[in-house]
């Protein structure tokens, strides 16, 4: 077998997807949907769509052209409560729909909607398969840490021993962390925010819609119904502090009121959490999202807490460029098509008449 | 030496040897110079489901059939005339294939020690041809050193023992082409093409054809040559295609005549593979293909494709469709154009991957959860492939609906000569993108309207096609019920209901744009129809020229339809004492025509792997009419002038 050297694709960012005219001007009411919004009250998944639906004006990109894909669950709701284009698919499924419409046209911005359970259990393997080709979509995965849709079965992402309707005993499997597993999976753009702090969670959906490839984004999501509490230790205003790090591009790491920050550790290869005092500045670990190696990123997400979430990095873990599958897949089709000119019907006249052929009269 | 020429109307013959002999390259460019010689012919490939069983073992041995005739033929044959075995494996096997007196040219180098006992031979066959308990005793057998004088005839071009001996495929060939009087120009531009960056293998493959050639020539083991005239056929240009080419080839072109990008998600399985590797090198037309990471991606990507615009196409087998059962349904809920490809194969579950089987029919029929309708359609020969693509595409285009295509292993990998059609007469398709709001927001104000997605064509009861895009037109599907016309969700009980029966009905009107059954009844007489659908088309028209031959009456239709069915087949079906339904699975059809038209389907099932056998099917036909029309069946009697009933 032999391998041949690519062209590069140099699109960069949405590039391609039509903005708006000069003049024209859209506001969060023009991305809201005549359906009415239908999650329990005190759902986290609305804030995630209030923070959109004003966040999607800002992008300038004209609103035909963005389709929303979802699969099955709460949040997957999401795409009728839009006034865009979307499809509510199936349960696990949304990645491999957008991966047909993101190589199908270029001129479209295209998002995902999933869920815990529907981006990690059942469409696990597609999920994974999107990050590594590097599909052109941002995909925000709603980490409730449950099965809101099905009232209350625990998930790949329930700590262990969880109390569930399917587990009276306690869940015995080990959770995934979303972050790793994208790390793991190849991803180019992986981030984490939270449901209540619009500020971050704006700036990270910013970051990914800006990013050309696969933007990975785990928002933590509240579920009062069946998960209530889950991620209190990063809200409370007296653990959040030292529960939450803060990652931002090019600047130190440091948490607990400027207290803590991470350093290397020599003997695992990995990062731990140190007083701020207790090390050299310079070993203080100053967050780089667009290392090539995703080493560090990896060893950051393993901060976060498997069980109850006393800890966790929010923030872009990682974003680095490399071609996406669907630019790519466009660029041989294009240059196939230039190297072939001529009518189409003439051209299949051609394939369809060649190879060794005979004539009778 | 001058020979003996033998006129013959037709000829079957096997190539068989171990998996790494090369007998699919051999047998295919015998069909090659047969069809460049003017034959009818149809070809029947057969090979293992292991890539490299071991070598010299029974499960190794691969073959190749070839009918090839000088008047129009329907089938590979069920038994062959001549076996070119390459060795004792290849031999052992095919021999319970062959009928008595039939020709073995066989390969003698491997007949001895190891080479035997792995073929399950305690003794060598070839000894004592002439003794009475020879095993061989009822075959014309020629043995000849095919390996050996290969060896000699490439001595000179310096390549290993193993390299020169790999060779001797080519030495059957041209002894082969020389017997039949084949043309050999073809065969020898296409070693000189493929073998052009290794100029000794090239060299050696073309000296070992052209002396097995002169072998026949000049040897006294050959007294006889054969020669099998050019058949009629129409006027026009013809070639020689596979199923899966056909079928590539017929997506390539609802690609053209839709104008519409085809977009193929699909995960490799046998024996549907040869799709997506086709496609894959047609992208100068504006085709993508997807390789996905399963079944689910490949139909999941194909109408997140469709829902973007383009053709979206899924290609499988019979296993890969289980797996794109709920996106197939997420398709019908949704209406999106979507052709879905299933090249059945052996099941249940991993079952006969490289062998046929038409027992997927019920599947798609029925295959997902709810009420959920889909068209399907079924070629009957390797070129109709091409036909089916396009009417598939046509009816997924026009209905906005999935289509499923059963194509089989047969059809797949066989061949005949197809005519190839005139570009300009193909059906033309139409997208008939959305463009605009569809639907008045208030009768008091006419000028408003907004888009409903839902809102149906009155004549083909299919919805609206509103690419994004589009503005003005921005709406969402999914596979929640929808709301009739606007297709907000809906859980509306009444609603539901209409929504299940339009579906149903959308599917219905189909039958609507079908042309007339073709019903093949001469006399018009007939009590016994005998009705097939897919590839046992072949088979099927040679079982009944076989029972006509035999001055008796018996009438065919073959159906393109299987959903929905066309109008006319009840009344057809009403017309005759008996039906006779033919099928290589336990009677799938027949359930269906049973219960919807409530006729006294007589099912003929086989499940065997292989074609069903002309022959046999005629002795089943034959009975039936007998017991219809009270007469005996003697199909060994001929009657009338044979040039009115071809032989098969
Ligand atoms: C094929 C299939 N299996 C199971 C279900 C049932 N189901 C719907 S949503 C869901 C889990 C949803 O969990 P998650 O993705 O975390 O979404 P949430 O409701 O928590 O937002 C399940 C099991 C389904 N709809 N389809
Ligand atoms: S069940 Fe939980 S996740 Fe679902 S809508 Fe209610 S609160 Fe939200
Ligand atoms: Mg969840």
């Amino acid at each position: 077998m032999t391998t041949t050297d690519l062209p590069v694709p140099a699109m960069r960012g949405t590039e391609g997807v039509p903005t708006l005219a000069e003049g024209e001007s859209q506001t969060g009411k023009d991305f809201t949907s005549d359906q009415e919004v239908r999650w329990c009250p005190g759902c986290g998944d609305y804030a995630v769509l209030k923070a959109v639906q004003s966040f999607l004006p800002d992008l300038g990109l004209r609103r035909e052209n963005i389709v929303f894909v979802s699969g099955i669950g709460c949040s997957s709701r999401f795409p009728y409560y839009l006034d865009t284009y979307g499809m509510h698919s199936i349960h696990g499924r949304a990645p491999t729909i957008a991966t047909g419409i993101a190589t199908a046209r270029e001129d479209l911005s295209v998002w995902v909607v999933t869920g815990d359970g529907d981006a990690l259990s059942i469409g696990g393997n597609h999920l994974v398969h999107a990050l590594r080709r590097n599909v052109n979509m941002t995909i925000l995965l709603f980490n409730n840490r449950i099965y809101g849709l099905t009232k209350g079965q625990y998930s790949p992402t329930s700590e262990v021993g969880k109390i569930t309707k399917s587990t009276p005993m306690g869940s015995v499997d080990q959770p995934f962390n979303p972050v790793s597993l994208a790390l793991g999976a190849e991803a180019t753009f992986v981030a984490r925010t939270i449901d209540s702090d619009r500020k971050h969670l704006t700036g990270v959906l910013a970051a990914a819609a800006a990013h050309r490839g696969t933007s990975l984004v785990e928002i933590y999501q509240n579920c009062p119904i069946f998960n209530d509490h889950a991620f209190d230790g990063l809200k409370d205003r007296d653990s959040a502090e030292r529960a939450v790090i803060p990652l931002v591009h090019g600047e130190r790491i440091t948490f607990g009121g400027g207290t803590l920050g991470l350093a290397r550790d020599a003997a695992s290869g990995g990062v731990r959490v140190v007083e701020v005092g207790d090390v050299d500045e310079a070993d203080l670990l100053v967050h780089d999202a667009h290392a090539e190696d995703p080493s560090t990123a990896f060893a950051i997400s393993r901060l976060t807490d498997a069980g109850y979430l006393n800890r966790s990095p929010i923030g872009v873990f990682r974003q680095v460029e490399r071609p996406t599958y669907d630019d790519q897949t466009r660029a041989q089709v294009s240059a196939a098509r230039d190297a072939a000119p001529g009518e189409p019907a003439e051209r299949l006249a051609g394939l369809i008449g060649g190879g060794d052929t005979w004539t009778v009269v | 030496m001058s020979k003996q020429v033998k006129q013959l109307d037709r000829v079957i013959i096997r190539f068989a040897g171990d998996s790494g002999d090369g007998m699919q390259l051999t047998g295919d460019r015998f069909t090659q110079e047969s069809a460049a010689f003017g034959n009818d012919l149809v070809t029947l490939p057969n090979f293992p489901a292991e890539i490299r069983a071991p070598q010299g073992t029974l499960p190794g041995v691969s073959s190749f059939q070839v009918h090839f005739a000088d008047h129009d033929i329907l089938t590979a044959g069920d038994a062959p005339d001549v076996l070119v075995a390459m060795n004792p494996a290849a031999l052992r096997a095919n021999l319970p294939d062959l009928p008595r007196g039939a020709t073995i040219i066989v390969d003698t180098h491997d007949f001895g020690g190891r080479n035997l006992t792995k073929a399950g031979y305690d003794s060598d066959p070839l000894a004592d041809l002439e003794s009475p308990g020879s095993p061989l005793a009822d075959f014309a057998v020629h043995p000849v050193d095919l390996t050996g004088m290969t060896v000699g005839a490439v001595k000179q071009f310096g390549l290993s023992r193993k390299d020169a001996a790999r060779a001797k495929n080519m030495f059957a060939l041209g002894l082969l082409s020389w017997m039949y009087g084949r043309p050999t120009d073809s065969t020898e531009a296409f070693l000189a093409k493929r073998f052009a960056k290794v100029p000794a293998i090239r060299d050696a493959n073309l000296a070992a054809f052209s002396a097995g050639w002169s072998f026949g020539e000049t040897t006294e083991t050959f007294a006889v040559r054969y020669e099998v005239k050019p058949a009629p056929m129409a006027p026009g240009t013809y070639r020689n295609i596979t199923g899966n080419l056909a079928l590539s080839y017929g997506l390539v072109a609802a690609g053209v005549q839709s104008g519409l990008p085809v977009f193929l998600g699909s995960y490799p399985i046998t024996p549907a593979s040869d799709i997506l590797h086709e496609l894959s090198k047609h992208k100068a037309f504006g085709v993508t293909t997807f390789q996905a990471e399963d079944e689910i991606s490949g139909v999941g990507s194909a109408i997140g494709a469709s829902f973007a615009g383009h053709l979206g196409v899924t290609t499988t087998s019979g296993p890969g469709v289980a797996l794109k059962s709920e996106a197939i349904g997420l398709a019908v809920m949704t209406e999106l154009p979507l052709v879905v490809i299933d090249v059945q194969r052996g099941g249940p579950s991993t079952g006969l991957p490289t062998k046929t089987e038409q027992a997927d029919l019920l599947q798609a029929m029925f295959g997902r959860n709810g009420e959920a309708p889909v068209p399907v359609v079924a070629p009957r020969s390797p070129g109709d492939c091409f036909d089916a693509a396009l009417e598939a595409t046509r009816i997924a285009v026009t209905y906005r609906t999935p289509v499923i295509l059963l194509s089989d292993g047969y059809l797949a990998n066989g061949s005949e000569p197809w005519r190839i059609p005139d570009v300009e007469d193909l059906p033309r398709i139409d997208p008939g993108f959305a463009t605009e709001p569809n639907h008045v927001v208030s009768p008091d104000d006419p000028d408003t309207r907004d888009f409903w997605p839902y809102l149906r064509d009155e004549d083909t009861l299919a919805r609206p096609w509103a690419v994004p895009g589009t503005p003005g037109l921005e709406h969402r599907i999914g596979g929640l019920e929808k709301g009739e016309g606007h297709g907000n969700i809906s859980y509306d009980p009444a609603n539901h209901d209409r929504m299940v029966r339009t579906r149903q009905a959308k599917v219905d009107r189909i039958a609507a744009s079908l042309p007339p059954l073709e019903v093949d009844d001469p006399s018009g007489a007939a009590s016994v129809l005998v009705i097939g659908w897919g590839s046992t088309y072949g088979p099927i028209g040679a079982g009944v020229r076989r029972v006509r031959r035999a001055g008796h009456r018996v009438a065919q239709v073959h159906l393109r339809h299987l959903n929905p069915f066309p109008d006319d087949l009840g009344e057809i079906l009403r017309g005759y004492d008996k039906v006779l339904v033919p099928e290589m699975n336990l009677g799938q059809l027949s359930l269906l025509l049973r219960a919807r038209y409530l006729v006294d389907a007589v099912g003929y099932n086989h499940v065997r792997g292989l074609p069903l056998k002309a022959a046999e099917l005629a002795e089943a036909i034959g009975a039936l009419v007998a017991e219809a029309e009270g007469v005996e069946v003697d199909l060994s009697a001929p009657a009338g002038d044979p040039a009115d009933h071809p032989e098969d």
